[in-house]
């Protein structure tokens, strides 16, 4: 272990004993993420997945114990209920793997109130779940590890909206697991709206039943240093849609990592990303689309799209293919431009002015992505949220 | 009374001069044409007088309305009342005509000290408007100008002009891609805004359409200057006769062949 590593670990170590108990099981969950974090530490900008994003300042930062863990605030809708711990025992830590990354053992060696729901198979959730984690940091600077896992049984329809948000600087490490059975149709929002001081990991692990639909939609706007990694595996005749939408301005930087893994044939995939950014703010997108050697039939589609306002942002887009099937149908493609000059002169040929075009346009280019949210309370916030930091950016 | 005199007015496109010494009276009330084959510097006139930033006027000036009219924005132009029909309209992705014109209008109505339009007043009176244009109001709600047919990008631009009312209009070979009963409906929509306050330069290649929009002026030119000037006749003389009676090349077929 080298010195560096050894500090890293040895400060969250500090941590880690001084944990409240727990179950057995989870108890093992927990040796076993922190293991896992202590032979590998934090990733660094040589490690090909974490190249463009430096974790440099959370591996720096010494951490204030936490009192209590995040808790998500809210009702549950009807057809939603939380379970107990028990009851998610198959489930825990099966689909996002501690070998996968590094923040995905550190939150799972910090596993305490771990949020867990079950939907009962064929049951319609009308309202959507909702899952607010919010930390409110004063003087001292704090790590949370939110931990959610999300049981799906076949047939069953629901939303499930996740909210990050606080003030002050913190660091989320937060981990969610989401199963679908067969023939669910899943519709799942991330609303990334942390303080601008804030460090915020999220990992998304997704499993699919067959002919499950599902879309997940990952919405960034807050946060200093952001890293969302979306992975999804697909079953037969899975349809998942990956959107996400990314607003950075001043020295924001966010990262996307995105794995859809094509199991089994016959499955389709839609992957739409859009950033918009700013000032000296930094974006990277990284989509893999993985189909594997039975899944025939597989069609699958990603594109990644850049608005640029400024000279000094900064995009590193990538995707990568890894097709191991012969019948199939994937496309790829990446933009990164700049507000167009004849759309900026056609509003302003009307008598709107040059900051307000700017402004419409962005927004607009925006608005495919916030359309397709259909849990309308949401929308409606968004499209606020978006015109307001919009609204800053031409100041 | 001159709502427009341009004196002398020249412009380029990068090291290229397009316009070569235009002068051009537009009294209120008047609608000239301007005429003249491809590469003539008619649609560089057109978005000179709009402010694209594509063309830089070398030398020459532009009185509007009493103003410097090179020195505005667009934007500010567009508020002070002159409007240009797009020969080509932007699509806009994401932005809803309605919103998009409701925001235009309102920017010109407080330029001139008027109340903002609430959303009913502006309803009713859009509505209005597109029947004029012969337009379905589901267009309203369509982003500006996506997945318009040629027909009704230009209606669009008519009925655009129809809302905001403005004092001189320019109109950017609005007759191109249009079929004869677009090309009428267009036409009407012009001819029903035609009044004692309103001037109008209307940019064609073709006479057609002067059959429908009856000018009082029509203006040759070529090669960035007016070569010709006279009153609607001259539009008819050079349907008999083509560019060429005029002396004038044109890459295309001449007009009156049509």
């Amino acid at each position: 272990m080298s010195t560096a590593l050894g500090q890293q670990t040895g400060e969250w170590l500090a941590q880690f004993t001084k944990q409240p108990s727990t179950t057995a099981w989870v108890q093992e969950l927990r040796d076993r993420g922190f293991q896992r974090f202590a032979e590998v530490g934090f990733p660094n900008t040589h490690d090909e997945e974490w190249r463009f994003t430096n974790v440099a300042p959370i591996a720096r930062t010494t951490f204030a114990p936490v009192a209590a863990a995040a808790e998500p605030m809210g009702e549950l809708p009807k057809g939603a209920r939380l379970a107990t711990l028990d009851e998610a025992r198959r489930h825990l830590a099966a689909h996002a793997l501690l070998e996968a990354n590094p923040f995905v053992a550190l939150n799972t060696a910090f596993l305490g109130d771990i949020t867990v729901i079950v939907v009962e198979r064929g049951a319609v959730v009308e309202q959507p779940i909702q899952l607010t984690y919010r930390t409110e940091a004063g003087s001292v600077i704090v790590a949370k590890h939110p931990r959610t896992l999300i049981v799906i049984g076949a047939d069953a329809h629901c939303a499930i909206v996740e909210t990050y948000t606080g003030s002050g600087h913190y660091f989320t490490n937060a981990v969610t697991e989401i199963v679908a059975g067969d023939a669910a149709v899943v519709d799942h929002y991330k609303v990334q709206l942390e303080s601008l001081e804030a460090w915020h990991i999220s990992t998304l692990q997704a499993t699919l039943g067959r002919s499950t639909s599902f879309s997940t939609h990952s919405i960034s706007i807050g946060g200093a240093l952001v890293r969302n990694d979306v992975n999804a595996t697909l079953a037969e005749g899975t349809d998942a849609t990956l959107n996400g939408l990314y607003l950075v301005n001043g020295t924001q930087h966010v990262d996307n990592h995105t794995i859809i893994d094509h199991a089994k044939p016959h499955a389709t995939s839609h992957e739409l990303y859009k950033g918009i950014l700013d000032d000296k703010a930094a974006a990277v997108f990284n989509g893999r689309i993985i189909v594997r050697k039975d899944a025939q039939k597989t069609d699958s589609k990603q594109t990644n799209k850049n608005l640029v306002l400024s000279d000094e942002a900064t995009i590193d887009t990538k995707p990568e293919l890894q097709i191991h099937a012969d019948d199939v149908r994937c496309t790829h493609g990446a933009t990164i431009g700049q507000l167009d000059d004849e759309s900026m002169f056609y509003l302003q040929s009307r008598g709107i002015g040059k900051r307000q075009a700017r402004d419409l346009l962005t927004y607009a280019f925006a608005q495919d992505i916030v359309d397709r949210i259909k849990v309308a309370s949401l929308k409606d916030s968004l499209e606020r949220i978006l015109f307001e930091k919009f609204h800053e950016h031409g100041k | 009374m001159a709502l427009l005199e341009i004196k002398d007015l020249h412009a380029t496109v990068g090291d290229r001069e397009i316009l070569k010494g235009i002068s051009l009276t537009v009294n209120s009330g008047e609608v000239h044409a301007i005429m003249g084959p491809n590469g003539s510097g008619k649609s560089t006139l057109a978005g000179v007088l709009a402010g694209r930033e594509l063309y830089t006027v070398t030398s020459g000036q532009v009185r509007y309305n009493g103003k410097d009219l090179l020195e505005m924005a667009p934007e500010d132009r567009a508020r002070e009342g002159v409007f240009l029909a797009f020969q080509y309209p932007v699509e806009i992705p994401g932005v809803s005509n309605m919103y998009f014109l409701k925001a235009a209008l309102n920017q010109i109505r407080r330029h001139q000290d008027l109340p903002e339009l609430d959303a009913l007043d502006f309803l009713n009176m859009v509505r209005e408007k597109m029947k004029l244009m012969d337009m379905d109001q589901a267009l309203l709600n369509r982003p500006v100008n996506t997945g318009f047919s040629g027909g009704e990008k230009k209606r669009n631009e008519i009925f655009q002009m129809a809302v905001l009312e403005p004092r001189l209009a320019i109109l950017d070979e609005t007759d191109s891609g249009l079929d004869i009963d677009a090309l009428k409906l267009v036409a009407h929509g012009v001819n029903s805004l035609r009044n004692a306050e309103r001037s109008m330069i209307v940019v064609t290649h073709y006479q057609r359409l002067l059959n429908y929009i009856v000018p009082d002026y029509v203006h040759v030119l070529s090669d960035g200057q007016i070569v010709k000037s006279g009153g609607k006749e001259l539009a008819l003389q050079l349907e008999e006769s083509g560019y060429a009676g005029l002396g004038i090349a044109d890459e295309e077929e001449a007009v009156g062949k049509t």
